[in-house]
């Protein structure tokens, strides 16, 4: 189990490293000159000049990549080519929000998700199966941002029960942190309601068909068992796949949702760096975004383990 | 051949079922997948329910359970008593009271019936927690009661396992245990041992007498073979086409049958007594293999294994125009060897020669020209197709590739339907509009369209019901007296072995342990393991298709 | 191996015998009904041009932020734009990008996944190169791409296709994966047939089904991230109206004039609505082992 543990973070190295490949060479083999790209098309010779020293430009390509990736063990995400303070400083400053409302997108999607999904399941082709399914499928179609404003047209302006837009603090002021908290959070979980609930459901439905749920029937296990004792534990595997797969979906969300109420987390840094073309931030929030998602995933499966007993490494 | 031939008119009708009759949901119009079946089964009773696939025999045991999928079947007549009470009148939750406790069922497939990620002994204690008010140490004496009736090792052990760390064995015993813990008075056994080997297959039918014997319970056993039938049974009901068509008990079954179809179905289980030796025509062996090892596993850079040795040192040899039957259970490595012959797995060491070339070791693109001496014909008659192509694309896939004009390929291709006997026509049409025995036809074809000099059958009839199985044998028989083409046969029957080898390797562990010709290996075993594997066969005293036992036709 | 499966039940063929009417009577009226609704797009949005009362490009000052009624049936933008002309207009750069995101990953995605699936030694580095892309979130790599390259149709169609490759690769690979293991595709090995035959056409008719189905909704997700790159402002250039630019605009003005949103933002939903709905009645019907799982 330890050896499987270990075996698997080693496995996050390769992929990591062709992440940053990947990121390092978006800027580099874009066609034209990089120093000019980031500078805007009014950029000054000097402005140019700078932007080349300051990320190493006139290196040859390799050993740019070596003193980059140098820096970035040691803790070095770089500077900002707008503000010039440090990116670290940056992201550390913006992420609290982001991790704020991710938690609570996650535990209401969750909520929320899996018992819809098991209910369609058991109920399968009935009125409550039609509408788990018509709701994913909504959930699905229309463009985050168009969900925020329309929560933001009825809760906020038709019934005026909760503030436009902004972030407080949940240490500072709870009350304000969930009256803000809460649109920004229904409107990111919509679509990963949607994705868990649909997973939940066709998982369900495999597994129902099961023999050993027949042998279950058959020994006369009240249907709720059946349902929770004996399908849901063996539906979970791929249920908390897509948890972790759909968790780029909550990532780009993120960016979405936090331009759309407001809020100064990681996800309205990351757009503003994108539109003001402040490479060592997009550099910083990939390589960041993409080991979150490598770790969250990574900490799935290896909780396999804990459900299905057949996984054993 | 002993059968069992005790007398119940004294005993209580346990299970009555009457004129039932069941339907496809919503679908009066078309034939019934019942056709008003009736039985009686009385206590200590073995009733077989013994028929071909699609008889009925399923949905007979799935009625009387009330676990008939709810949208897809449904009884449309007839009565179910169980004792006295009427199931049929009965609600879902009475009825759901009386599974577990009146009347239990064990399935086929012992894989799959147990729930993976549940402790087994908290899979039986569950049916005693729904169904008593039993405390919860009472509950688990009782578990490890019914663990050690089922005769299980270390049952300590065995009460905190998952399915996947026991056997088949183990796991059909399992559901045997979990079956029988509330003493129902009704077992439905849907073809138990069909998934198991035939050694293990001994010990669980030798287990469910036991048990019934000691507690009195009447069984419903439904199987599809002859031998477990004349083992187990005390009553014999024969279906076909939904409806019962022959009642009887054992004995008189199997001496005198009345009706057409139980003479038909008798007459094509094939023999244990070897068939009739064959002279040597030719000497030239086209297939020899010498000391083949196959390894799976082992190495690995950081985390080094042994691997598992699934052949050791086999070897073994096929002339042209005989036979040669590979036996074995499940996990023996036949199928392993038959693979590696063939090339589809790579073999670790030792050497395959095909008409004089050792292809053991050449590159994929070395062995294709030689790929044409050999061709193979697998288990599952659904899955050897391509379900896309026509059936006269994919007899010509083989030739095409050997440079064979493709009008020619075509011509040849109807010739050969006709040699395994289908119309000529059916070339144009796809794999899913034919029977599964037809399809093995058309496989069997497929690979005698290359005009190979070895065949191997990989359990090629295992998966048909025995009329098929009967037939397709007769027609490898006939092919190999035409074309002269060597045959080697990989199956764990040993009634199918005996019918059609000339030779019979025996293996065990990855290791041949005997090998002979078939009368010496199958007649006269010198090897343990041989010896147990033919007197595991069940009904094997009996001579099924001349209706007496063995001794007198011997 | 030595276990012989089990024989056919009547109660299996039961089943089969009543998949075809029951699928018929499954498949209900909401695949019918959003065939017809993206026939009506489409062809609204192809049309456009034809029938549009209004220049969708042409500014007004003197109508700004209209509300809706009279001569703009919809009311106008904050350039006193038609919003109307211009919604059904934006459509045909949505649908453009949709359509050409899903055709170059589905074909992308084919060729690498077929590779990948059959030759255990590009495998794995394939693999590890697709879990990379995985791993970094659509959106950001998306408007990273286009801020980098610039704002056109073309290059925000390579911003959406390149994180969906990864996703029909894994999908064509693991249709391989479990093809290959068929006796079918063994026996081809033992006629001599070559491994790019075996490839192309054994297992490549496998994927099809499956990438019709993925495709649809890659086609969905394209024109939804079109909209949200728009909507950040990394999108195609602001002078070419998509639904995601009139929205993107229509931002400021939210509270004023909401249709800015909501009629750009319907068409949108509708039109992917219509394209899922589609794409799951074709899984239902392609995928067999949905339609075992469903029976």
């Amino acid at each position: 189990m330890l050896g499987y543990i270990f075996r698997r973070i080693i496995a996050i190295i390769p992929v990591m490293v062709i992440v940053a490949v990947f990121v390092f060479l978006l800027l580099r083999l874009t066609p034209g000159d990089p120093a000019a790209i980031l500078a805007g098309d009014n950029a000054t010779p000097e402005q140019l000049e700078r932007i080349r020293n300051r990320l190493g430009l006139a290196d040859p390509l390799h050993i740019q990549f070596i003193n980059w990736i140098d820096q970035l063990l040691r803790g070095d995400l770089g500077t900002s080519l707008i503000s010039g303070t440090d990116v670290s400083a940056m992201i550390g400053s913006r992420i609290w929000p982001t991790i704020n409302i991710g938690v609570m997108t996650i535990i209401i999607s969750v909520l929320l998700a899996v018992p819809m999904g098991v209910l369609a399941a058991w109920r399968h082709r009935s009125w409550v199966d039609y509408l788990v399914m018509t709701f994913s499928v909504l959930g699905f179609s229309i463009p985050v941002f168009v969900i925020g404003y329309i929560f933001i047209q009825i809760f906020s302006i038709e019934l005026r029960a909760l503030p436009i837009q902004g972030y407080r603090a949940p240490s500072e002021d709870f009350i304000g942190f969930l009256q803000r908290a809460i649109l920004p959070s229904l409107t990111l979980a919509t679509i990963y309601v949607a994705l868990i609930a649909r997973m939940t459901r066709a998982s369900m439905l495999e597994v129902l068909g099961e023999d050993y749920i027949r042998t279950a029937r058959a020994k006369c296990v009240r249907e709720n068992l059946v349902l929770f004792r004996h399908a849901l534990r063996n539906a979970s595997v791929p249920i908390m796949t897509i948890i972790g797969t759909g968790f780029a979906l909550l990532i780009s969300g993120v960016v979405v949702t936090e331009s759309v109420f407001n809020i100064p987390g990681i996800g309205r840094l990351t757009v503003d760096a994108i539109l003001a073309r402040d490479y060592p931030v997009i550099q910083a929030m990939i390589l960041l975004t993409a080991g979150i998602y490598v770790l969250v995933n990574l900490i799935i499966d290896i909780s396999y383990t804990l459900i299905d007993p057949r996984i054993r490494y | 051949m002993k059968f069992k031939s005790r007398t119940f008119d004294q005993a209580h009708t346990v299970l009555a079922l009457r004129e039932l009759s069941v339907n496809l949901a919503g679908r009066p119009d078309i034939a019934p997948i019942l056709d008003r079946i009736s039985l009686d089964i009385r206590a200590g009773e073995t009733a077989c329910l013994v028929g071909e696939s699609g008889s009925g025999k399923s949905v007979t045991s799935l009625a009387v359970m009330g676990l008939l999928p709810p949208d897809a079947l449904e009884v449309t007549g007839g009565g179910i008593k169980l004792g006295e009470r009427d199931l049929r009148a009965m609600s879902s939750p009475d009825l759901r009271r009386l599974r577990g406790r009146r009347m239990a069922m064990i399935f086929q497939e012992p894989m799959t019936a147990l729930n993976p990620v549940m402790r087994v002994g908290d899979q039986i204690d569950e049916v005693l927690r729904v169904h008593t008010d039993l405390s919860p140490r009472d509950r688990e004496a009782k578990v490890l009661d019914m663990l050690e009736q089922v005769q299980l090792p270390d049952i300590k052990r065995m009460f905190r396992s998952y399915p996947h760390q026991l056997s088949g064995g183990q796991r059909q015993r399992i559901m045997i245990a979990m079956a029988l813990v509330l003493e129902p008075e009704l077992l439905i056994a849907d073809e138990p041992t069909t998934a198991l080997d035939v050694t293990t297959q001994g010990q669980i039918l030798k287990l469910i007498a036991d048990l019934q014997e000691r507690h009195g319970t009447a069984v419903l056993f439904i199987t599809h073979d002859m031998g477990v039938v004349a083992e187990i049974a005390d009553t014999v009901h024969v279906m076909q086409h939904g409806r019962i068509v022959e009642s009887a008990p054992v004995e008189q079954l199997l001496r005198a049958p009345k009706e057409a179809y139980t003479t038909q179905l008798l007459k094509s289980v094939p023999s244990l007594v070897p068939r009739r030796v064959r002279e040597a025509t030719h000497t030239e062996n086209v297939l020899d293999v010498r000391a083949m090892t196959k390894v799976y596993g082992g190495g690995g850079l950081i985390f080094r294994s042994e691997g598992t040795r699934a052949a050791n040192e086999v070897s073994l040899s096929v002339a042209r125009g005989r036979t040669l039957g590979i036996v074995g259970e499940s996990g023996s490595g036949k199928s392993t060897v038959a693979r590696c012959i063939m090339r589809l797995v790579d073999p670790t060491d030792g050497e395959i020669r095909v008409v004089g070339t050792d292809i053991a070791r050449l590159s994929r693109g070395k062995l294709r020209p030689h790929r044409r001496h050999i061709q193979i014909v697998f288990q599952d008659p659904f899955r050897s197709l391509n379900p896309r192509w026509t059936v006269g694309r994919s007899l010509v896939e083989g030739p095409l590739n050997f440079g064979t004009d493709r009008s020619e390929a075509m011509k040849h291709a109807g010739d050969l339907m006709e040699l395994v006997g289908l119309p000529r026509d059916a070339l144009d049409r796809y794999p899913h509009q034919f029977s599964g025995g037809q399809r093995q036809r058309i496989a069997i074809a497929r690979a005698v369209a290359m005009q190979p000099d070895v065949l191997v059958a990989d359990e090629a009839v295992s998966a048909l019901d025995v009329s098929i199985q009967a037939q397709v044998l007769e027609l490898l028989a006939d092919i190999q007296e035409k074309l002269g083409v060597a045959i080697l046969f990989i199956t764990h029957d040993l009634r199918v072995a005996a019918q059609i080898c000339d030779d019979v390797v025996v293996m065990q562990h990855g290791n041949v342990v005997e090998y002979g010709s078939a009368p010496e290996v199958l007649a006269d075993p010198k090897h343990d393991y041989t010896r147990a594997l033919i007197a595991a066969a069940p009904g094997r005293e009996w001579d099924f298709a001349n209706f007496r036992p063995l001794e007198q036709s011997a | 191996m030595a276990n012989v499966p089990q024989p056919t039940s009547a109660f299996q063929v039961a089943l089969h015998a009543m998949s075809l009417p029951q699928a018929w009577r499954k498949l209900g009226p909401a695949p019918v009904v959003a065939a017809i609704m993206l026939i009506l797009i489409v062809l609204a949005v192809i049309l456009a041009p034809l029938y549009v009362p209004h220049n969708p490009m042409s500014m007004d000052s003197a109508n700004r932020l209209q509300p809706s009624g009279g001569d703009f049936w919809i009311g106008t933008d904050a350039y006193g734009r038609d919003l109307f002309s211009r919604v059904v207009t934006g459509g045909q750069v949505s649908l453009l990008i949709g359509i050409g995101a899903a055709v170059t990953s589905v074909i992308l995605g084919l060729l690498i996944g077929l590779v990948a699936g059959f030759f255990r030694w590009a495998d794995g580095i394939i693999m590890r190169i697709m879990d990379s892309l995985m791993a970094i979130p659509a959106i950001l790599l998306a408007i990273a791409l286009v801020s980098l390259v610039g704002p056109s149709v073309m290059s925000v169609i390579v911003a959406i296709t390149i994180p969906e490759v990864p996703r029909v690769v894994r999908l064509v690979r693991s249709v391989v994966l479990s093809a290959r293991e068929e006796p079918y595709i063994e026996a081809a090995l033992a006629l001599g047939s070559s491994m790019p035959k075996i490839l192309w056409q054994h297992l490549m008719p496998n994927t099809i089904a499956p990438l019709i189905v993925q495709g649809t909704y890659i086609c969905a997700s394209a024109i939804l991230i079109e909209a949200i790159l728009s909507f950040l402002g990394a999108g195609v250039s602001t002078e070419i109206p998509t639904w995601g630019n009139i929205m993107a605009e229509g931002r400021d003005y939210f509270r004023v004039n909401p249709g800015l949103i909501f009629w750009p933002g319907l068409m949108l939903s509708l039109c992917i609505l219509s394209i899922n709905l589609l794409g799951d009645t074709a899984r239902d019907v392609l995928d067999p082992r949905l339609k075992k799982r469903e029976s």
